[in-house]
């Protein structure tokens, strides 16, 4: 078996003329972040500071139910607090003090800037300070932005983990170091393959737990497991760590690039890297081959949602067979898109940022087979007669590695099949 | 400053969404940061529509931010009224924009484009979601509708429902049915389901609905003042409240309002010996005060029920439901706090709880 992916033929897509768009854009905000780390973090909490709309945000986009209090909330900025009556660092502090008396199980806080709270020059980062020392040991306070004006939605997790960037402690070791918020099932996974190819001592950022051994220095290396991670990437290499490029690990093809890349990086000899990867990459073609019997040949176009969709469409166009006609991401990052961009065959538009109505318009002269969209569009171009992926749900569920290619596959070729199977007619 | 982990009703805005939603031939257009969004999926899928929120956000970003965010509004009202070419539009602010003060209201005049244009004034930091819906179509119909001759045969408008309400779709309907069956014909529906055009035509009715004082109270008041049209102050909701909302309209209209009961169920079910059980069941109620007071008369005198607590999240119905509660012989809870209502509801032990809301 080779492990290097081959190049496309006709070329990839690195050197391909990016339409730049700023208009309306139809994403979540970087808030959004804390419905899935607050679930990585098993002790942490994430307050808000902001407005009744960044409650409301995170109600309806997590769709919180109320059955164990959530390690999540609101600080509600009210008129006194914006009009100066009343101290808002003051309330910040009764706030938190109560939320820490309440909750023992809470190891560490981050307090999250919001739109309105950069607006009124809230500053976080000083009350972090000042609610650490007061909390210490038992809590550490953070802070970071998960504002609208300044992050995209996958953006709040590279705005948490570079928070926490400069309070690693610091080690001379040389340790392989994995940055992004898997759930753990796919983390272990993850871990068990790097470890049976004699790979180690592995940290992971976030960590588990506050008391994980995560450190950094400049015998770190590091990899990236999400394509959204480029604050956190610079804030490492600041502390002297050096990146490990690679394709992302999506699909059989993209894990087995990332997965050759760290290895080759800690001298992994190709019978151990074969040994160990063999049977999931069989695994994991078999899988591919069964989910995406019906996505090929078809054509897809991507929203720009969450920075997966150069990956992700490589994935389709390499390993499902599919044809991307417009690829858009909220942003388009060389230094870390550009391995997957290099693969992913060259033809598709490649777009950066957005102008919701100008794309829509695009997107319905393109018609593709398949439209991978937010959720505040889906829906409305179900009932135009498109076919839609969500984009949110592939940030959502288990989609890296081998153990879960044939799902990622999956989740595209399902809402095809479902119009196949679909018979509303009469039956005569 | 309050930590809140759930709340009952999202901003203004979303209120002010939720009247422009319903209608057609509307649009919105809210000057907001990217992210702000996220409130289109309440739409296309918590309430599952099947086209998008007539909204246009401005989606500024904080290298905007005092260089040029008013330019943003006006290039995307103009752009909205060009691409959707609405009979009206509205306008206004989210949290954020409210702080940035850019008056959207003035900066669409500006523009002179040749609709209505209705400025929204939504405080973010004071107010909530039913009051976004209930200001939003008051300005509404202040802005459309006027004094025009009346309809020759009795008719009435329904005014309040909107998208995303509460069963709202099927109250109209049940309603419209009702009502046709007394003899008298609903004139425009709104805003859920009405056009500009039709809220200019408001005036031919001879009466208002309430539906919901929530999202409709300002509307009929104003309607009351300006139009000459009486409002009915019962919510038919539930059997009693039905029966006293048929007397209201026979007292407005003069007609006999007999209503067809061929296919009412309830009086018998309750009746009947296989509802003995539910005698005496101690029931909590909480939700939109509307909801609450229809629930609790229809608990307590329609399926023998004892009301064992009562409360709502909406302040502004925060009176009513006080009295509601007195003559239920119990105190209201007025809290948007669900830790509050949680421990009402773990201090009462009730048998049942009824909501609006989860």
């Amino acid at each position: 078996m080779t492990v290097q992916p081959t190049p496309p033929p006709q070329g990839g897509c690195r050197n391909a003329p990016v339409l730049k768009e700023r208009g309306q854009r139809e994403v979540f905000c970087g808030l959004t972040g804390i419905i899935w780390l607050h679930r990585k973090m098993q002790d942490a909490f994430f307050l808000v500071v902001g407005s009744r709309t960044c409650a409301h945000l995170l109600q309806s986009a997590a769709g919180v139910m109320i059955f164990a209090e959530p390690r999540f909330g609101t600080a509600i900025l009210e008129e006194g607090d914006l009009a100066g009556l009343k101290d808002a660092n003051a309330e910040l502090d009764r706030e938190v003090a109560r939320l820490l008396e309440r909750r023992p199980d809470i190891r560490q806080l981050f307090l999250v800037g919001s739109c309105p709270s950069e607006v009124i020059k809230l500053d976080l980062s000083r009350a972090a300070e000042r609610l650490s020392q007061t909390h210490a040991p038992r809590v550490r306070v953070l802070n970071y932005s998960g504002s609208g004006i300044e992050t995209t939605f996958t953006e709040g997790e590279d705005a948490c983990l570079c928070s926490m960037v400069p309070v690693l402690p610091a080690t001379d070791a040389r340790e392989l170091l994995l940055v992004g918020a898997l759930p753990d099932v796919v983390e272990d996974q993850m871990v068990g393959l790097l470890e049976a190819m004699g790979i180690g001592p592995i940290r992971l950022l976030p960590a588990r737990k506050i008391d994980d051994e995560t450190a950094v220095g400049p015998n770190t290396v590091f990899a990236l497991t999400q394509p959204f991670l480029g604050e956190t990437a610079a804030a490492l290499r600041g502390r002297g760590a050096t990146h490990i490029a690679a394709p992302f690990p999506f699909g059989e093809e993209g894990t087995t690039a990332w997965l050759a890349a760290v290895a080759s990086e800690f001298g992994v000899d190709a019978e151990t890297f074969a040994a160990v990867t063999d049977a999931p990459r069989a695994r994991a073609r078999k899988a591919i081959a069964q989910a995406s019997e019906g996505l090929n040949g078809k054509t897809v176009f991507f929203f720009p949602d969450s920075q997966l969709e150069i990956p992700l469409a490589r994935f389709l166009t390499r390993e499902c067979g599919m044809t991307a006609l417009e690829v858009a991401s909220p942003y388009i990052n060389h230094a870390l898109h550009g391995p997957d961009l290099d693969l992913l065959p060259a033809g598709p538009q490649i777009a950066e940022g957005q102008d919701v109505e100008k794309q829509l318009d695009r997107a319905r002269a393109a018609r593709a087979d398949l439209t991978v969209c937010g959720l505040g569009l889906a829906n409305p171009l179900e009932a135009e007669g498109l076919t839609t992926k969500w984009a949110i749900e592939l940030v959502f569920t288990p989609v890296h590695f081998y153990e879960q290619a044939g799902d990622l596959a999956g989740l595209f070729s399902r809402p095809l099949r479902r119009r196949g199977v679909l018979k509303l007619e009469a039956a005569e | 400053m309050k930590l809140s982990v759930w709340t009952y009703e999202g901003p203004p805005h979303v209120g002010a969404m939720r009247v422009a939603t319903g209608m057609t031939g509307l649009h919105y257009v809210l000057h907001a940061p990217q992210g702000d969004t996220y409130a289109d999926l309440l739409f296309t899928m918590i309430e599952r529509r099947n086209h998008r929120p007539p909204v246009s956000y401005t989606t500024f970003q904080a290298r905007d931010l005092g260089s040029d965010t008013a330019t943003l509004f006006k290039d995307a009202a103009r752009d909205a009224y060009e691409r959707f070419q609405p009979q009206a539009m509205i306008v206004g602010a989210s949290c954020t924009a409210e702080l940035i003060q850019d008056d959207p209201g003035g900066l669409a005049e500006a523009l002179n484009l040749p609709i209505p244009v209705i400025p929204l004034e939504l405080p973010s930091y004071q107010r909530k979601e039913n009051f976004g819906c209930d200001e939003t179509f008051f300005q509404i119909v202040r802005a459309l509708a006027s004094p025009i001759e009346r309809t020759p045969e009795v008719t009435c408008n329904l005014i309040g429902p909107t998208a995303l309400g509460f069963r709202h779709r099927d109250d109209v309907e049940e309603l419209t049915r009702l009502l046709a069956d007394i003899g008298i014909s609903v004139n425009v529906v709104a805003p859920m389901g009405s056009a500009p055009a039709d809220i200019a035509r408001m005036g031919a009715a001879h009466f208002n609905v309430l539906m919901y004082p929530e999202t409709g109270e300002a509307a009929a008041r104003w309607c009351e003042r300006e139009l000459g049209q009486p409002f009915t102050k019962v919510v038919p909701i539930g059997v009693g409240a039905t029966r006293d909302f048929l007397s209201e309209v026979a007292v407005i209209t003069g007609l006999p309002c007999k209503a067809d009961e061929s296919r009412l169920r309830l009086p018998w079910y309750s009746a009947s010996v296989d509802s003995t059980y539910l005698t005496g069941k101690r029931v909590f109620i909480f939700g939109d005060g509307t909801h609450v007071a229809a629930a609790a008369r229809i608990a307590r005198d329609e399926m023998g029920f004892e009301v064992a607590g009562l409360g709502c999240y909406n302040r502004e119905m925060a009176r009513p439901i006080r009295a509601l509660a007195k003559d239920f012989g119990v105190e209201a809870l007025i809290t948007e706090d669900y830790l509050e209502v949680e421990d009402a509801i773990r201090e009462l032990q009730p048998e049942m709880i009824l909501g609006t809301q989860m």
